[in-house]
């Protein structure tokens, strides 16, 4: 994106295709550059089918204790039981809904999370007098268990979405604002004074040095306020709901419909499988200058 | 004439802000830099001569004496400068193209303009066929390369380089001298060159400056007049080696200086 930017924003002297000459037509006459594109497929690959078949085994084991009567079924279910209680709920329309209120509240306060703690993060590791004036404000509510909050909100927002959003909000919030301003703070000295050497500006040091550098820090920040936010919702929806992934989670336990729950916590899991792998793919999509470590055991 | 560059009494102090412990880096530090000149500065190591090169690229402000840039006091870094620096620096994101279109970008020059000029300078550094390489897939040596193209590529009208090739291998280090010599002859730029190896600054300059142990002061200046443009040969005249020896007796001097006044402190 960064690189993206400093592109675009130079006066464009040869059309388009002057620029690409990352992925045009220079890179074919240059020889392959080391760590091969192949050999990391390979691993990749590699990689794949021994995930696939781990889960393909684990769920198999499952199934077959179950059905060999070695565990009971009530306290564990078994993959077929899932299925078809997932199938059950399908059919009695209220997961839809369910979805749709967990997703919304969700999507809200986990992006009112990022922009807000990507720019609070932003100022406070690039401005120090922004961080002495937020410091004690972070430092206090990052350190209170903001599940404790729960109530709080509640009677503030009602037990319908917004609630729950604030929720996702408060706990994701802070790894992500807490990880930007290490990143932003984390800037190479010496590329800083490289750049002001080059005469740039605060404005050009931060998106040509800052930004870039912080990338990682900013990921890991994304990454662990995801699974803040997703807890979050469960334990909002435990709390108080008419609705939701969290709402089905309570009321199914409640009653012993251990099946139930089990659809419950593996939507939980793919989407934050899923959610993890964007992630993944976006650090990737930045982060692939980084020569592959080569792992050992191979 | 105007000197290109002027040091009159210079002195910078660092100031640990934790212990409050003042290094005093430079004292009193009074040099001249002829335009069109190369001059070499060598020193002992930690006299101060990366300090110089930041006080005189504006990357630091100094505790006393001025330094002139074509008669005016230097206030920051500019485009009448460019500094090699001695570790290489590179913005490890960027390929070995865009590494050195990095400053030029910097100055708003256009894309495609960089990218040639960039192209240009990758190839008389040696670096050919590298371009979409990162820094992390290069070489030491060649990382250092980079660095002298990204600030050759600027066409400053000073040049400041601070050990460019200590990390390069003996025979590349001879092929870049040679390289910079024939670069350098082209454009008549003026260049302030530090080295710890005599034998570069004697072939390289046309005037080396050696300097005092820390704090850093001028210790002697020694005219080169061997004839341009020189040939590597010239390292093995008599005369030349009578220099090298010269010069390394002065340092030599300075780096017992160095220890004993350590020791006494
Ligand atoms: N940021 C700093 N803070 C405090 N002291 C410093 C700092 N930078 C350098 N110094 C001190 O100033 C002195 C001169 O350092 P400088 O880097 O200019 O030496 P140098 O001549 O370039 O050495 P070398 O040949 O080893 O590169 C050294 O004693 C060093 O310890
Ligand atoms: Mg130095």
């Amino acid at each position: 994106m960064l690189e993206e930017k400093a592109r675009l924003s130079l006066p464009a002297a040869g059309g388009p295709g002057a620029f690409q000459e990352k992925s045009g037509g220079l890179e074919d006459r240059l020889p392959a550059p080391p760590g091969g594109v192949r050999r990391r497929h390979r691993a990749a690959s590699r990689a794949r089918l021994i995930s696939t078949v781990s889960i393909v085994v684990f769920m198999l084991v499952w199934e077959g204790v179950v059905r060999l009567h070695l565990v009971n079924p009530l306290f564990t279910s078994s993959p077929t039981r899932i299925a078809a209680a997932f199938a059950q709920m399908i059919h009695e329309g209220s997961l839809g809904k369910d979805l749709r209120v967990s997703g919304s509240e969700f999507l809200l306060g986990y992006a009112l999370a990022v922009v807000v703690g990507i720019l609070v993060g932003v100022g406070m590791g690039w401005y120090a007098d922004v961080a002495a004036a937020l410091q004690p404000f972070v430092s206090a509510l990052y350190s209170t268990p903001r599940v404790a909050l729960i109530p709080l909100l509640i009677i503030w927002l009602g037990i319908g979405i917004w609630s729950k959003v604030a929720v996702v909000f408060l706990v994701a919030v802070f790894q992500i604002l807490i990880s930007t301003e290490a990143g932003v703070r984390a800037a190479d000295e010496s590329l800083i004074r490289t750049a002001h050497s080059f005469g740039a500006n605060d404005r050009q040091i931060f998106t040509t040095i800052v930004l870039p550098g912080a990338v990682p820090f900013l990921i890991a920040g994304l990454r662990l306020g995801l699974g803040q936010a997703l807890v979050g919702i469960v334990v909002g929806e435990l709390y108080a709901a008419t609705a939701g992934i969290g709402y089905e989670i309570a009321v199914a336990g409640e009653t012993f419909q251990t099946d139930r729950v089990f659809v419950g916590i593996a939507i939980l899991a793919s989407t934050a499988i899923l959610l993890m792998w964007g992630l993944r793919r976006l650090e990737m999509r930045f982060e692939s200058w980084r020569p592959q470590r080569q792992g050992a055991g191979r | 004439m105007t000197s290109k560059l002027e040091a009159i009494d210079v002195t910078v102090r660092y100031e640990n802000p934790r212990t409050g412990v003042a290094t005093l880096a430079l004292s009193g530090l009074s040099l001249r830099v002829e335009p069109g000149e190369f001059l070499g500065i060598v020193g002992p190591s930690g006299c101060g001569k990366t300090t110089f090169l930041y006080c005189v690229d504006g990357l630091m402000p100094l505790s006393g004496g001025r330094i002139l840039l074509n008669g005016r006091p230097i206030t920051g870094p500019g485009r009448d400068r460019a500094v090699v620096f001695q570790s290489p620096s590179l913005l490890p994101w960027r390929t070995t193209l865009r590494n050195v279109t990095y400053g030029l970008e910097l100055q708003g020059t256009p894309l495609r303009e960089a990218l040639d000029r960039a192209r240009e300078m990758i190839r008389l550094v040696g670096l050919e066929g590298f371009e979409a390489y990162h820094p992390l897939e290069l070489s030491g040596g060649m990382q250092q390369r980079v660095n002298l193209a990204r600030a050759l590529v600027m066409g400053a009208e000073v040049v400041l380089l601070d050990e460019p090739f200590a990390a390069l291998d003996a025979q590349t280090r001879e092929f870049m001298q040679a390289e910079l010599m024939r670069i350098w002859g082209e454009t008549r730029k003026t260049a302030v060159f530090i080295t710890h190896q005599i034998n570069e600054a004697l072939y390289l300059a046309d005037r080396v400056v050696v300097l005092s142990h820390r704090p850093g002061r001028v210790k002697s200046v020694i005219p080169v007049n061997f004839p341009r443009p020189r040939e590597l040969r010239v390292k093995r005249t008599p005369a030349f080696l009578h220099l090298e020896d010269h010069v390394w007796s002065l340092i030599e001097e300075e780096v017992r200086g160095g220890l004993r006044s350590a020791a006494d402190a």
